[in-house]
């Protein structure tokens, strides 16, 4: 038990991919399955996961929270909680397929909710943050309880396994996504839990990461005084928060976000060619020192209607992006690109802390 | 009562008599008036009483022939008694007065520096390598603020609150024109200027010449306002409030008026020969609603340009004191350890007041994260912070910014014989004799303060770079310190984990 998630620090090793369509066309789990079996070494059999953009259309105005549990009375414990505060319109156990490769599973269930609009009132918050103290409030405070999905139309599928047995064991083909993200983990220990998995996921922001970043302490123990509280001691995790109180709560564009978390160097802003250009990097840069994140890292992030891929500023891990017809496709490895697309065009890499954004075109997601 | 005041002197000379060849550079150099020449027997004497162990002989001399040995002359040991305590108790007992002493708390506490260690990367991250990679160790100081605007057209306004930019960092803390020389003021304004740092005015006021060094300046107003008016405060880029010191918490600066000569006098504007005690508290400071008023009267007088720095020393309840400081419009706090440097203090004082600094910085950094106003100030942290390793773990513990003034004045010739009180320095630092100050050029002194930093520097690009990390987001990262030997409490209060763990 000393060696569950959030004890102790583990770093991984990884694979990431995505697939997006820019025309919102919706997609099966199939595809993004298919590309992380050619990069099977990447992982090791202790951490797998997707998320999927798009795959809960009949409720897409309500909050879908995929929370695991310990056992049933963790369950009666959060179901309680949930009913104080939200509404909940639909309680179900998430669909799996057992197979030999995926054991120990906890119960997995999930909820479509809404905030209670009394409850909103009197606290005074807007849904979004409300729902982020819940999720925080559970997984800080309600033993053997996880939340690890809580946005809106969209979901995360994670377990311990191989990242291909985990699509398996959702039975992903049975959902359809206009965007999919995924993972395959490389823990240095056995971390013995799901919630250690990745893809992870605050509100409808999900990030898939491969790297260890050197500076987590420090923009773990920065990003605790804005309320967030990082229970997992995982890089992710901390990377999470950040893309949430940056864009969330301070109102950033994505490309003003990876110029914080992958600052350019100074020497770099000095080569700007407008003033502006100079002014605005060099202050985001002044303002958040604490949140640069190096070391290094590829991350996906997944969020309504788009992604964005980006790399640590000296790019010390691989990433490709290709594309083919209305599909964007990133991943670790181009090979993982030719396992959803073998005609995929303009393969190329992205530079270091150069953000590479995808957005689905507006009305069609 | 014969006898009763005589103690057998501290340090011995040693003179190798085949090596002296009767130069007599040490009776020349000695401003303590400890060798002679006597030319009938051709010997060369020494009065070792007046002896403070500064090594100016021993360096100076041509042929090797001189060394200062602690003298074996003793006093029956006694672990409880200890034969400097036996002798202050005589001293006190001749004057009546209270015990004197210089730099820093020479006793044996723990230094915590000394028992954390540093994380390096293996296996799963990679090293950066500092000779073939971009290393930043620039660093901004100021207030950072809490939320992001835009404009109209959704441009974000990029304003800031005055900031100090670092090239490094670390600073020279503050020594006054009068504790120290011209020369060494000289030195450590021509190294900032050259290094992109910055260094402290102190409590003495600015020197007419050094206004030119004005943007590498930090100006400081202390109880005893010595040398503020409207062209100093203009001169500096930042100013500095003086609530206390580390090497005597609770009580003002000390210039014996044997240091205050001509020029010092008209910068401190007080007359020739006087002490310059400046008050124990500031007398329009009681409370820290009276600093809130200080500091915002500070920045109407400069017209909302300059940074203003509040510092204090490290005493028990400093998390609560800095958490009241971040809420005054202060937008740096620096914090001075027990064991930093002073010119003059008393000695019961330096010895045992205050706490040290890395625990202080410890406690004041998580104080300010848990009430979510870490970003309202910046750090920075002094006494004493001998090396980059140090410095390298107090970033890691959560300090923007390192003061340091003893390892400057050691770059500069300070051999750390703890007499600066006495304005006898031999090496030109710690004295206003112009005789003793033209030992120390400034030419070389700069020169001699830029390579201490620019090495430094190296070895913190190395550091981090070992650990994965290629800018001050190093602030605050505890995980990459470890303990060794120290308690749960320690261990806690630091906020580091236990070595193995």
């Amino acid at each position: 038990m000393s060696m569950l998630e959030g004890r102790i620090r583990i770093p991984s090793g990884c694979a990431i991919s995505a697939v997006i369509s820019r025309e919102g066309r919706r997609m099966t789990g199939e595809k993004i399955i298919e590309s992380m079996r050619p990069m099977h070494e990447r992982s090791n059999g202790l951490g797998g996961g997707f998320a999927g953009y798009g795959i809960y259309p009949e409720y897409k105005d309500l909050f879908a929270l995929h929370i695991f549990y310990d056992g049933e009375l963790c369950r009666a414990a959060c179901e309680a909680y949930l009913r104080d505060h939200l509404e909940i319109v639909k309680g179900e156990i998430i669909p799996t397929r057992k197979i030999p490769n995926i054991t120990d599973e906890p119960l997995i269930w999930r909820y479509f909710v809404t905030p209670l609009r009394s409850v909103l009132a009197s606290r005074q918050l807007d849904e979004n943050e409300f729902l982020a103290r819940i999720v925080m409030h559970i997984n800080t405070h309600l033993q053997g309880t996880y939340v690890f999905s809580s946005g809106k139309n969209m979901g995360v599928f994670k377990a311990v396994g191989f990242p291909e047995d985990v699509g398996a064991f959702y039975r992903l083909e049975e959902y359809e996504a206009y965007c999919w993200t995924a993972h395959g983990r490389y823990p240095t220990n056995t971390p013995g839990w799901w919630g250690g998995a990745h893809p992870f996921a605050l509100l409808d922001r999900t990030i898939v990461h491969n790297g260890e970043i050197s500076s987590y302490d420090a923009n773990r123990r920065y990003i605790e005084m804005f309320g967030y509280k990082c229970t997992l001691q995982t890089d992710t995790e901390v990377i999470t928060y950040i893309a949430d109180f940056l864009q969330r709560k301070q109102g950033l564009s994505l490309t003003e976000l990876a110029s914080v978390i992958a600052a350019p160097f100074w020497s770099t802003i000095k080569r700007k060619p407008t003033e502006e250009e100079r002014l605005n990097l060099s202050f985001l840069r002044k303002v958040y020192p604490s949140l640069l994140i190096t070391g290094p890292f590829s991350i996906i992030l997944g969020f309504e209607g788009g992604l964005m891929a980006l790399n640590d500023r000296l790019k010390l891990r691989s990433m490709v992006v290709g594309e083919k017809d209305d599909l964007t496709f990133i991943a670790s490895e181009e090979a993982a690109i030719r396992a959803m697309e073998p005609e995929a065009e303009n393969i190329w890499s992205p530079a270091g802390g150069e953000p590479v954004i995808v957005t689905v075109k507006e009305g069609c997601y | 009562m014969p006898g009763i005041n005589y103690f057998y002197p501290e340090f011995e000379v040693v003179r190798n008599d085949a090596r002296c060849i009767r130069c007599q550079v040490c009776a020349r150099q000695c401003a303590n008036e400890v060798h002679s020449y006597d030319p009938e027997r051709d010997l060369m004497l020494s009065d070792e009483s007046k002896c403070v162990n500064c090594q100016r002989c021993v360096s100076l001399c041509p042929t090797r022939a001189l060394k200062i040995v602690k003298s074996d002359c003793r006093l029956r040991e006694n672990a409880n008694w200890e034969g400097d305590t036996i002798r202050e108790v005589y001293k006190q007992a001749l004057s009546g007065g209270v015990l004197l002493s210089s730099m820093g708390n020479p006793k044996n506490y723990p230094v915590y520096w000394d028992k954390i260690l540093i994380n390096a990367s293996q296996v799963t991250n990679p090293s950066i390598d500092p000779l073939r990679e971009p290393m930043e160790t620039r660093v901004f100081l100021g207030k950072k603020p809490e939320k992001l605007e835009r404009d109209e057209n959704g441009n974000l306004k990029c304003e800031l609150t005055p900031q100090l930019e670092l090239s490094m960092p670390v600073m020279f803390s503050a020594m006054s024109y009068g504790s120290i020389s011209y020369n060494a003021h000289e030195s450590l304004a021509r190294a900032s200027k050259e290094l992109g740092i910055y260094y402290n005015t102190g409590e003495g006021g600015l020197h007419e010449d050094f206004y030119v060094y004005g943007p590498n300046t930090i100006v400081q107003v202390a109880s005893g306002r010595f040398g503020v008016h409207r062209d100093y405060m203009e001169a500096g880029a930042a100013v500095e409030i003086k609530m206390g010191q580390g090497a005597k918490p609770g009580i003002g600066g000390h210039l014996p008026g044997t240091k205050v000569g001509p020029d010092v006098s008209r910068t401190r504007m007080i007359p020739e020969g006087s002490d310059a005690i400046s008050p124990a508290p500031h007398h329009d400071i009681y409370s820290i609603e009276d600093l809130r008023q200080l500091v915002y009267s500070i920045k109407e007088a400069t017209g909302h340009k300059k940074p203003v720095i509040v510092k204090v020393a490290a005493v028990h309840n400093i998390a609560a004191i800095a958490s009241g400081i971040a809420r005054s419009g202060a937008d740096i706090i620096a914090i001075d350890g027990f064991r930093g440097g002073t010119g003059a203090a008393p000695t019961r004082i330096r010895d045992s007041v205050g706490i040290p600094i890395e625990l202080a910085l410890a406690a004041v950094d998580q104080r300010l994260r848990d009430e979510g106003i870490r970003g309202n100030v910046s750090l920075v942290v002094g006494g004493s912070i001998r090396s980059s390793a140090d410095v390298v773990k107090a970033i890691a513990l959560g300090a923007d910014a390192c003061y340091i003034a003893t390892a400057a004045l050691l770059a500069l010739g300070c051999h750390l014989c703890r007499t600066c009180q006495t304005g006898n320095c031999n090496w030109g630092i710690a004295t206003q004799k112009p005789e003793l100050v033209k030992r120390l050029n400034p030419d070389l002194g700069y020169k001699r303060l830029v390579n201490l930093m620019t090495a430094w520097n190296h070895e913190i690009k190395e550091l981090m770079g070992g650990m994965g990390i290629n800018s001050m987001a190093l602030r605050g990262n505890r995980l990459m310190l470890r303990g060794v030997g120290l308690t749960d409490a320690e261990l806690r209060i630091l906020g580091i984990s236990h070595a193995g763990e």
